[in-house]
C-alpha cells in the first residue's frame, strides 16, 4: 500500500523537524553555559564587534530553553487558571467565529446575488475591510456594555470579512451554464439558490471559513491583552490565553509566556484542521478533483 | 416497435414523434455592444420536422450558437418569430423565450452539477419542478439510466467518470424531462474520435427508444452525416441556412454504414457546401484583422 508508506515518511519528516527544532532552540536557549567555553572566543569577539552582549547569543539566547517551558507546562497542567484561560479564548472564539459565519455566508450570498445589493454593499465593505479589528478596540469598548461583548465583537470582525469575500468570490464564480441549465430544467428562485449556488459557493466558503478562523486566533490574543487585563469596576471579563501572556510577562515569567504561545498555535491548528475536516465532509465532490 | 421504418421509408426515422416541430422565422440578431451593431444572424429562416435530427454546420462564429441560445431563452433575438409546435418561443414583440424543460440544452463542455451524483443529477428536472416525488423521480431515474447502461455509475459524481460517461448521463438527464427538442451545442467536441463514435452509437440508442427532435450544431462533418436526418449548412456571418441536404441514409444507422458509397458522396456534398463558407470567413476575417 504506497498510500500508507507515503504516510509513515510524513509522519517521520514532521518527527525529525519538530525534534531537531526542539534541541536546536534548546542549544541556542543554553548558549550562555556553553559560549563561555574558550573554544568559542571568536564568536565571541564577533558577537561583541558587532555590538551584542557576548556571553549570551542574541535572541535565542534570551528565550527560556524548551525543557524549562515543559517543566513549567507540567505544573500549569494542574492549575485550574491555565485551563480556564483556554476555556475563555476558546469560547470566544467559537462565539466571535460562529457570529461571522452566521452573518457572514447570507451577507456575502446576497452581495453576489443582487447587483443592487452589491452596488449599495460593497463599497462600505471595501472600505471598513482595510480597518485592523484591533482598530476597532477602543471604539468597541465605548459602544459595547460589557468587556466581554467587546473582545467578542473584534474577534468577529476578523472572521467577518475573509468569510464574506470568499462568500462573494465563490457565488460569483459560478459557471453560468449551471445557472442556465438549473432554469431550462424548471428549478425556481428558491431552487437554483439552494441546489446550484449554495453548493457551488461551498467549497469556498469553506476556504474562508478556515482562513477566518486562523485570523480569529490572532484577534481574540490580541483583544485580550489589550482589554482583558484590565478588571475595572470590578468587572469579572478578561483574561484568556491572551491575558495569560501579557501577565506573565508583566509578571516575569518568561517559561509561561512561551507555553501560552505554543497553547495558541496549538489551539490554532487544532481549529483549522477540524475545520478542515468538516469542509471535506460537507463537500464529498471536491476530493476528487 | 423501433425499427419498423427500415424497408418502407428508408428517410424517415423510426416511430417518429409527432411532436417538436421547430420553425425559425425570419429570425435577425443584432449585437450592439459599444455602437457599432454587428449581424450575427441575419433573416433565417428554416425548419426542423418532428421527431428529427437535424444537424447546423457552418464556420466558426457564424451564429449558430445565437440561434441555439435564442431557442433556449439564454438570449433575446432582435426580431423574427420562433415557434416550437404550436407555442411561440419569441418574437419581435416578445424577445427573449422562456427557458424551459421543453427544450434542453446540452452544452459542449458538459453541465452536470459537480456536486449532485449522476442519479441525482438525472433526477434533477422532475424533482425541482415538483412533477414527481423525491422518491418517484429517483425511481424514474435508475430506469433511465439502467436504460442507457449508465447504473454502474448512478452514485458517483460526475468527475469521477470518463467524459464519455458524463455526455451520456447529460443527454440521460435531459431525455428525462420528455423534452420536445434536445439543443445540442457540439455536445462532443471535447471527445477523441474514437470515444466519439462511441457516443454517437449510444446516441443514437438513445433516439431510437425515445425519438426526439434534436438541434444538433456540430464541426464534425461526418458526425453531421452519420447522425443526421438533414443538414442545414450557415452562411458566414451574418448567419443564415445556404444550403438544406437531406441524409438520404437508412435509420437505424450502424458504423458500417460510414464506408458507403452514399454516406461519402453525401460527407463530400457538404464539406464542399462548408468549404466555402469557412473561406470566406477565413477571408472576412483577414480582412478585419
Amino acid at each position: 500500500m504506497p498510500v500508507d508508506r507515503q504516510a509513515i515518511r510524513a509522519t517521520r519528516r514532521a518527527a525529525i523537524s519538530i525534534v531537531l527544532f526542539v534541541a536546536l532552540w534548546e542549544l541556542g536557549a543554553r548558549s550562555h553555559s556553553w559560549l563561555v567555553l574558550p573554544t568559542f572566543a571568536p564568536v565571541r569577539e564577533a558577537l561583541g564587534m558587532l555590538g551584542f552582549r557576548s556571553e549570551r547569543l542574541p535572541w535565542i539566547g534570551a528565550i527560556p530553553a524548551p525543557s524549562n517551558v515543559a517543566s513549567a507546562w507540567l505544573t500549569m497542567l494542574h492549575d485550574a487558571a491555565y485551563w480556564r484561560s483556554w476555556g475563555e479564548s476558546s469560547l470566544r472564539v467559537l462565539f466571535g467565529f460562529g457570529t461571522a459565519l452566521l452573518l457572514g455566508i447570507p451577507v456575502g450570498l446576497v452581495l453576489a446575488m443582487s447587483r443592487t445589493a452589491f452596488g449599495v454593499g460593497f463599497p462600505v465593505l471595501e472600505l471598513l475591510r482595510p480597518i485592523p479589528p484591533l482598530a476597532w478596540v477602543p471604539a468597541a469598548i465605548i459602544f459595547w456594555p460589557t468587556q466581554e461583548l467587546s473582545i467578542a465583537f473584534v474577534t468577529f470582525l476578523g472572521a467577518f470579512y475573509t468569510i464574506v469575500i470568499n462568500v462573494i468570490g465563490g457565488a460569483k464564480a459560478i459557471d453560468p451554464r449551471y445557472l442556465q441549465m438549473a432554469e431550462a430544467l424548471g428549478a425556481s428562485r428558491w431552487n437554483v439558490f439552494r441546489r446550484i449556488v449554495l453548493p457551488a459557493a461551498l467549497p469556498s466558503i469553506v476556504v474562508g471559513a478556515v482562513v477566518g478562523m486562523g485570523i480569529t486566533w490572532e484577534v481574540v490574543v490580541a483583544a485580550e491583552m489589550i482589554s482583558g487585563g484590565s478588571t475595572q469596576a470590578g468587572e469579572a471579563a478578561g483574561g484568556g490565553l491572551g491575558f495569560l501572556i501579557w501577565s506573565s510577562y508583566v509578571g516575569g515569567s518568561y517559561e509561561q509566556i512561551v507555553i501560552g504561545m505554543i497553547s495558541i498555535g496549538i489551539a490554532g491548528l487544532v481549529s483549522s484542521a477540524l475545520l478542515r475536516k468538516l469542509g471535506a465532509l460537507l463537500t464529498p465532490w471536491e476530493r476528487l478533483r | 416497435m423501433t425499427r419498423v421504418s427500415e424497408q418502407t421509408a428508408p428517410i424517415t426515422p423510426p416511430a417518429r414523434s409527432r411532436r417538436g416541430a421547430l420553425r425559425i422565422d425570419e429570425v435577425s440578431k443584432i449585437y450592439d455592444p459599444d455602437g457599432a451593431a454587428v449581424s450575427a444572424v441575419d433573416r433565417c429562416s428554416l425548419r426542423v420536422e418532428a421527431g428529427e435530427i437535424c444537424m447546423i454546420v457552418g464556420p466558426s462564429g457564424c451564429g449558430k450558437t445565437t440561434l441555439l441560445q435564442a431557442i433556449a431563452g439564454f438570449h433575446p433575438i432582435s426580431s423574427g418569430t420562433i415557434t416550437l409546435d404550436d407555442e411561440v418561443l419569441c418574437s419581435t414583440d416578445k424577445p427573449l423565450a422562456k427557458p424551459g424543460s421543453d427544450r434542453v440544452v446540452v452544452f459542449q463542455n458538459g453541465a452536470l452539477f459537480p456536486w449532485k451524483t449522476n442519479l441525482e443529477n438525472v433526477a434533477f428536472g422532475p424533482l425541482v419542478q415538483g412533477t414527481l416525488t423525491k422518491r418517484a423521480a429517483l425511481e424514474k431515474a435508475r430506469g433511465m439510466m439502467a436504460g442507457a447502461g449508465l447504473t454502474e455509475v448512478e452514485h458517483n459524481y460526475p468527475s469521477e467518470v470518463s467524459s464519455g460517461t458524463r455526455r451520456r448521463v447529460e443527454i440521460v438527464r435531459a431525455l428525462m424531462n420528455d423534452p420536445k427538442v434536445l439543443l445540442m451545442d457540439e455536445p462532443y467536441r471535447a471527445l477523441d474520435a474514437l470515444t466519439r463514435r462511441v457516443m454517437h452509437g449510444a446516441l443514437l440508442e438513445l433516439y431510437y427508444r425515445q425519438p426526439v427532435t434534436m438541434f444538433f450544431i456540430t464541426h464534425d462533418l461526418e458526425e453531421a452525416v452519420y447522425l443526421g436526418h438533414k443538414i442545414i449548412v450557415m452562411t458566414t456571418r451574418p448567419c443564415r441556412p445556404k444550403q438544406t441536404i437531406p441524409v438520404t441514409l437508412e435509420h437505424p444507422r450502424t458504423p458500417e454504414v460510414v464506408t458507403s458509397a452514399r454516406f461519402l458522396a453525401l460527407l463530400r456534398e457538404t464539406r464542399a457546401a462548408v468549404d466555402e463558407e469557412a473561406l470566406k470567413a477565413f477571408q472576412d476575417g483577414e480582412k478585419e484583422g
